[in-house]
């Protein structure tokens, strides 16, 4: 199998599994049992809590155990929307983010909020004369992802951070899920920040919210005081333990993963180049692990399944996107509906070699002058 | 450049014969608090300095900050004693700096190193001129400059520098003799720790347990308290002393209103039992007059009664916002407002009384054989040993 869809999930880390399985059957207590057993698990969610919030460099007291991304940017935006409304409804954001981002503002623009979408300059950068012109007195929040999924478009959250530190009404989200473990966070100038294990190698089902002190939200699932009062249910600490464990291997040794990757970027962007009709919609603003691209004249869903039969496995969009016709993020991004139709995604890992880049390259190429041949007939 | 941390020693230099033993103490107790870093810690007899590697300066400053029996410390940059290599230091300092800013300086001159070759004020003149001609920026105000370049010569090496910082203060933990600790939950105690490892003593913590009307939360929560306190005073131990059975008898033979005065009474036997036990010199707590019933001077001198080994109770004259604040500044605040019952929160009678009487005191005692039982509980202690980081390994095997 040659894995190139890394940016949809990762494949889980062995250690990481262990760590699941092993917590699973030596800490049975609930969390919030007053018994040994019980405070044994609270002990031991306790220090994975501190684990996590010393790798991102938090207080313990701002991170928020979730079940994955989604709901830590579904928490965010409601519960910062929820919470704050009587200081104002208008939310800004761009069409760059991912759907759990753009759906839950679609949803709370049905409840009246008034959601305001960045243009985005050529380089792909957000334009932050625009950010500065649409910010308006009854502005709340602004959520921005710091990593484009599709693309990998960068976005600098320090810079606009300090921008909105000027605005003391404005909460700053920022949907880290494509930048932790892959590129270096600085959490200083954010106010919220999510992410998930399921990125960085560990499991599906677990995720993170970082909420900075003095932020309040509103919870989306209401009950008893859990791992934090902003997320009923019985802690998991399993999984708590499993990402405090993936997140640390991930930033193990970083800058040679890192290191790999943008030698692997650079050498597949440079024989991609050499095809005819391939048009690689990344550009240098883009994170490594992530090259899209558009095949002209070829539907990306028939290269998808063309190079599956081949056992190699990319995406088109994101796996969440939910609309089947164009990629909005490259639309937005190219201003071009040919490359938005036709476009892929390849994600790449610090585990990825070069013999399954050019193992790829090969059926690639072989597929394009297949599928090209065909349609000529 | 090359910066160091000069560290200057303050109230140490007065002892006199004894300002070996303290230096030496001080270092070592630097040495320790920077094991796990690159550092190199020489001294001499009015300063320390250290060089580090410069990713670890904050790290470094963090850890001088938390060390007792430092006055001051300086940033400083190491150059040769010569005049070309410091007034060339004096350079960068000064290019570091916003030159569209305008800057009154005066130039303070120390010379250890006798046999230099200008006296200090000629060292001033020299400085301040090379200055005074090369930046326009700045201009000279003896008496009230926006920046003093402080010049140390010394024989081989000489320091400049700019600022100077607070240490915490105090005597090197380890100079003035061992104490132990009456450590419970509350506010109180961790403070007392706090000002007794301030003034040199070295600690050992005393901790009584009474499971299983108390839990095994509530020890975790002293063990917490004995990390923070352990970041100032070095390695410790605690020692937890098993209770219950005691405790429980002094509820059945004693009356009601005089079972915390008893029960005080007991802790104080234990206590004098443990510092002879651990060569140790005085008990430390953190009664604070008034605070409480077994607190009123009364109840303190017929609780007192039982030992003659010196208590020390450091926040005794404290108001309660007093002993919050430093709380508040060490970190154990937030742990010790966790709500877990500790020995003295329970069987709590309804009117304890104020003013014990100490006839009262032994004929209530005399009806149990107490005795026996702290033969006993000092034969089933539990020792555990205390570092900031003793809890860092605990899951290596889970994270």
């Amino acid at each position: 199998m040659v894995y190139l869809d890394y940016s949809a999930t990762t494949l889980v880390n062995d250690d990481v599994l262990n760590t699941f399985t092993k917590v699973s059957k030596e800490f049975p207590g609930n969390a919030n049992s007053l018994h040994d057993l019980g405070l044994k698990s609270r002990d031991l969610m306790k220090s994975s809590v501190k684990q996590i919030a010393d790798l991102l460099n938090v207080f313990e007291d701002e991170i928020i155990l979730t079940s994955g991304a989604s709901e830590a940017n579904n928490l965010a935006l409601k519960g910062i929307a929820f919470k704050y409304k009587n200081r104002g409804k208008h939310i800004i954001s761009t069409k760059l983010e991912h759907s759990s981002v753009l759906n839950t503002l679609n949803y709370l623009e049905t409840l009246g909020y008034e959601i305001d979408y960045l243009e985005i300059l050529p380089d792909g950068k957000i334009d932050l004369n625009d950010l500065k012109k649409k910010i308006r007195d009854d502005t709340i929040l602004v959520s921005i992802s710091q990593v484009n999924s599709e693309i990998g478009i960068i976005q600098d959250i320090d810079l606009i951070g300090k921008i909105l530190k000027e605005y003391k009404k404005i909460i700053f989200h920022v949907d880290g899920t494509q930048a932790v473990g892959k590129i270096k966070v600085n959490l200083a100038s954010v106010d919220l920040y999510s992410f998930s294990g399921h990125k960085i190698y560990g499991l599906d089902g677990v995720g993170c919210l970082v909420k900075k002190r003095g932020i309040e939200l509103t919870p989306l699932i209401h009950g008893g005081k859990s791992q934090t009062i902003y997320r009923s249910g019985t802690p998991c600490v399993a999984l708590y333990a499993s990402l405090a464990k993936a997140l640390r291997l991930v930033l193990t040794d970083f800058n040679e993963k890192y290191n790999h990757v943008k030698e692997l970027n650079e050498y597949l962007k440079d024989k991609l180049q050499e095809i005819d009709g391939v048009i690689i919609n990344s550009n240098s603003n883009c994170v490594y692990h992530i090259v899209n691209l558009s095949v002209l004249g070829i539907k990306p869903e028939t290269m998808l399944h063309a190079l599956a039969s081949k056992d190699i496995y990319i995406s088109t969009k994101t796996a969440c996107s939910d609309d089947a016709s164009l990629s909005l993020s490259v639309l937005e991004f190219t201003k071009n509906k040919d490359l938005a139709k036709s476009s892929i995604r390849i994600s790449l890992s610090y585990l990825t070699t070069k013999e399954e880049i050019d193992y790829f390259l090969t059926v690639f190429k072989e597929k394009i002058n297949e599928l090209r041949f065909k349609k000529g007939e | 450049m090359n910066r160091i941390i000069l560290i200057k020693y303050g109230e140490l230099t007065t002892k006199k014969s004894n300002r070996k033993f303290f230096i030496n103490t001080l270092y070592n107790n630097i040495i320790k608090k920077c094991k796990d870093l690159n550092v190199i810690i020489s001294k001499d007899i009015s300063r320390m300095y250290i060089e580090y590697e410069s990713l670890d300066e904050e790290l470094v400053i963090k850890r001088i900050g938390e060390v007792f029996g430092i006055h001051a410390y300086s940033i400083a940059y190491k150059t040769l004693t010569n005049l070309d290599s410091i007034k060339s230091t004096i350079r960068e300092i000064i290019e570091d700096l916003d030159k569209d800013k305008k800057y009154t300086f005066k130039v303070e001159t120390k010379r250890s190193y006798k046999k230099f070759l200008m006296n200090s004020m000629e060292c001033n003149d020299e400085f301040g001129s090379f200055i005074l001609k090369n930046y326009k920026n700045f201009k000279v105000d003896v008496h009230n400059p926006s920046l003093t370049f402080h010049v140390e010569i010394r024989e081989n090496y000489s320091y400049v520098y700019l600022n100077e910082y607070k240490g915490i203060g105090g005597y090197p933990v380890g100079t003035l003799g061992h104490a132990m600790l009456m450590l419970s939950g509350g506010i109180d105690s961790p403070v007392a720790g706090y000002l007794a490892l301030k003034r040199g003593i070295k600690l050992d913590l005393v901790y009584f347990e009474a499971i299983p009307h108390t839990s095994l939360e509530a020890r975790n929560k002293v063990i917490e308290l004995s990390k923070k306190l352990s970041i100032y005073g070095g390695e410790m131990r605690l020692i937890i002393v098993p209770f219950t059975k005691l405790q429980e008898n002094i509820y059945k033979n004693v009356s009601e209103n005089y079972s915390i005065t008893i029960m005080r009474r007991m802790m104080y036997r234990i206590m004098e039992k443990l510092t002879l036990r651990f060569k140790s010199l005085a008990i430390i707590n953190g009664e604070s007059v008034g605070q409480v019933a077994s607190q009123t001077l009364t109840s303190m001198s017929v609780i007192n009664n039982v030992t003659n080994i010196p208590v020390i109770r450091p926040v005794a004259c404290l108001d309660k916002l007093e002993i919050i604040d430093i709380s508040k500044k060490i970190d154990t605040y937030d742990i010790s407002i966790l709500p877990y019952e500790d020995c003295c929160t329970i069987f709590v009678p309804r009117h304890p009384v104020i003013n014990p009487v100490l006839s009262e005191c032994i004929k209530m005692e005399s009806t149990f054989n107490y005795e026996e039982m702290i033969d006993e509980i000092l034969a089933n202690l539990n020792i555990i040993t205390i570092t900031p980081d003793m809890d860092k390994n605990k899951y290596d095997d889970i994270l």
